[in-house]
């Protein structure tokens, strides 16, 4: 069964994200890292793999130090890796990023495309339905367990009170939501070995793209402001006399506050 | 302080960190209270790879060499240096000499499941007569027919109990350094006993004691290098093993002197965060600048070995230097914390406690400075 797992390079999740000019942030400003909730679905991809054999390829559209964060998930244990590199790409929404992402897998045999729920710099989460759109692919989305059998694939989904069973037939699109797996470190002989794997970087007209139809000049949203999030406001210290009067006075808080 | 390292050597710096940090930095706290052997750990090591650093691949390790090895050991070390110095036993005095001294069977039956973590290894040179003075160590290696048999009393042995493979220094022959052979004893040989683990100052959940022989058999294929080479074999061993101490501790200052930064920079007194006084700031310049110049010449001692180069001058100063720095860092940082670096509820006193074994294991700073002197004196 082959897997591709769409892995995005993020600034370093905790670190307070700087933003240029044009509302996009500053991502020369940041470490790069994998994107964590990719880790995810790298880890759903290779444990698929342990099970039913193939191949775990990682799809990354970038810059080309992406590289780098791509040899992460090869020393994890993928297979190979093929990045999507063009400079006329930045500036992309999630409307490109998919429609770019697409063209690559137009050029590749799959079982199924992995993804992770969302990435920690957007958080839009739009790219794995919007990608299974444009491949005419079965969406399963925000799995909180993958499951492959028969040329189907089932996943759950939590929902409030329980969980939906959905299932599709293959090749599908599936994005694992985070704590579907415990993802496995890199092991040193991982390391060792990723340094021997093949990342295959493609440009636009390789995979038959015209610049505008990428990047800020395609992208079909637009930025138009920044906003920082409001400072944490101090909280509020109550001193009850009894554990019973801390108790009424919290519910009184949630009560009023139509958190219950 | 990255600088100088392959980009290779980098990612193992991350993965170990990210071992250290995620992994064992929340139970650090816990082993050194519990004071137990922290299984669970040693195995997560092993399942990264982490313990057949020095194994060659051809016996499922990674050689990755000894300038790797000291980056690893300080990321460990900088959250436990319990579990530093588990590992690093382990690796270095606990597996090495079978690379250096091993016959092929020997590698081929010992080093892959010491390199999978199957098998944990220690050393055994120490008696409760013989310190320093190793060569006048006591223990017996009879001949008997195609075997051996040992008798005697080893001390103060890292891993104690909890290793499955034990390289002893028994006397085969008359007195002194050539009187001394090396043996592969492993847990499980009739006779072989071992002393309740000692009440240490620090380094709690890494097991430390005796080691009885009691006529025990060894075969002989189960000597390391040829009769009479024992001695040898302890140094070389030490030789090596000190480049892990050393890097055990910058670890150990390393991670005190992140945790006093942290906590100068929080701590408000008259006003202003202790950091922001010139007293506290000469302190953590000091401190910084040692566990540089300690770390830059373990690398330098581990380069040296990498590149089988002469390397005993450079690892026995390396040793000196940082583990003095440790002691004194590690010392300093209980200082910055104030009151509160010397309760339990906080972490530095675990630190300091650690790093005074540095100053005293595989080979005091007397013995080091012992060593630095007679290699200027050989003068070739």
């Amino acid at each position: 069964m082959n897997i591709v797992v769409c892995v995005k390079q993020v600034p370093e999740t905790t670190a307070p994200k700087e933003f240029g000019p044009d509302n996009r942030i500053n991502r020369a400003a940041h470490e790069a890292v994998v994107n964590p909730f990719d880790e995810y679905a790298i880890e759903a991809g290779l444990q698929l793999k342990e099970k039913h054999g193939g191949e775990v390829t990682i799809l990354t559209m970038g810059p080309s130090g992406a590289q780098d964060t791509m040899r992460k998930a090869l020393a994890m244990g993928a297979d190979r890796g093929l990045l999507v590199s063009d400079p006329a790409l930045e500036g992309s929404d999630t409307w490109t990023t998919a429609y770019v992402l697409a063209q690559a897998l137009r050029r590749e045999e799959y079982d199924l495309i992995l993804t992770g729920m969302e990435s920690t710099d957007a958080r839009t989460g739009l790219v794995p339905a919007a990608l299974a759109e444009q491949l005419g692919l079965p969406s399963l989305t925000y799995a909180s367990s993958v499951e492959v059998e028969d040329g189907n694939v089932s996943v759950r989904r939590q929902v409030t009170g329980g969980y939906e069973e959905v299932r599709g037939p293959t090749p599908a699109l599936v994005s694992v939501v985070k704590g579907v797996n415990e993802p496995r470190y890199p092991s040193l002989k991982g390391i060792m070995a990723a340094k021997r794997k093949e990342i295959t970087v493609l440009d636009l007209a390789q995979l038959e793209i015209q610049p505008d139809e990428v990047g800020a000049a395609g992208a079909k949203t637009k930025v138009l402001d920044v906003t920082p999030r409001p400072e944490k406001q101090a909280g509020q210290v109550i001193s009850p006399d009894s554990p019973e009067e801390a108790a009424r006075i919290i519910a009184d808080f949630l009560q009023v506050n139509k958190f219950i | 302080m990255s600088e100088g390292l392959t980009a290779e050597q980098e990612m193992i710096r991350d993965a170990a960190r990210t071992f250290a940090q995620e992994i064992v930095a929340p139970r650090a706290a816990e082993i050194d209270r519990t004071h137990d052997f922290p299984a669970d750990l040693v195995r997560r090591a092993a399942q990264l790879d982490l313990m057949g650093i020095i194994v060659p691949e051809e016996y499922g390790g990674t050689a990755l060499g000894h300038l790797a090895f000291a980056v690893y050991v300080e990321e460990v070390a900088a959250v436990s240096g319990a579990l530093a110095v588990i590992l690093d036993v382990h690796s270095s005095v606990g597996t090495e000499p079978i690379v250096d001294w091993g016959s092929d069977e020997q590698k081929r039956r010992y080093l892959p499941r010491l390199a999978a973590g199957e098998m944990l290894g220690a050393f055994a040179l120490t008696e409760p007569e013989s310190g320093s003075d190793a060569a006048s160590l006591q223990t017996t290696a009879e001949r008997v027919g195609d075997r051996y048999v040992l008798n005697g009393t080893k001390t103060f042995i890292t891993n104690v109990g909890v290793a499955d493979l034990y390289i002893v220094m028994a006397r085969t022959g008359g007195p002194g350094a050539r009187g001394i052979s090396a043996f592969l004893v492993e847990k499980g040989m009739k006779g072989l006993g071992f002393g309740q683990p000692m009440h240490k100052m620090g380094l709690h959940g890494s097991p430390t004691g005796e080691i009885l022989l009691d006529d025990v058999e060894v075969p002989e294929e189960n000597r390391l290098g040829p009769e009479g080479a024992g001695f040898k074999v302890a140094m070389k061993a030490l030789d090596s093993g000190r480049i892990g101490i050393s890097a055990q501790a910058v670890g150990l200052a390393r991670g005190a002197l992140d945790l006093a930064v942290e906590y100068a920079k929080q701590r408000v007194q008259f006003g202003q965060p202790i950091i922001q006084f010139e007293g506290i700031q000469f302190m953590i310049a000091d401190m910084a600048t040692a566990v540089d110049a300690a770390r830059l010449m373990t690398w330098d001692a581990a380069a040296a070995c990498d590149a089988a180069e002469p390397f005993t001058l450079l690892a026995s100063m390396a040793k000196l230097f940082a583990t003095d720095t440790a002691m004194t860092v590690t010392t300093d940082a209980v200082q910055i914390f104030g009151g509160y670096g010397y309760i339990k509820e906080f972490p530095v006193e675990r630190f300091m406690r650690d790093a005074k074994a540095t100053q005293i294991y595989e080979g005091t700073n007397q013995i080091q400075r012992i060593v630095i002197a007679r290699e200027l004196l050989r003068g070739d």
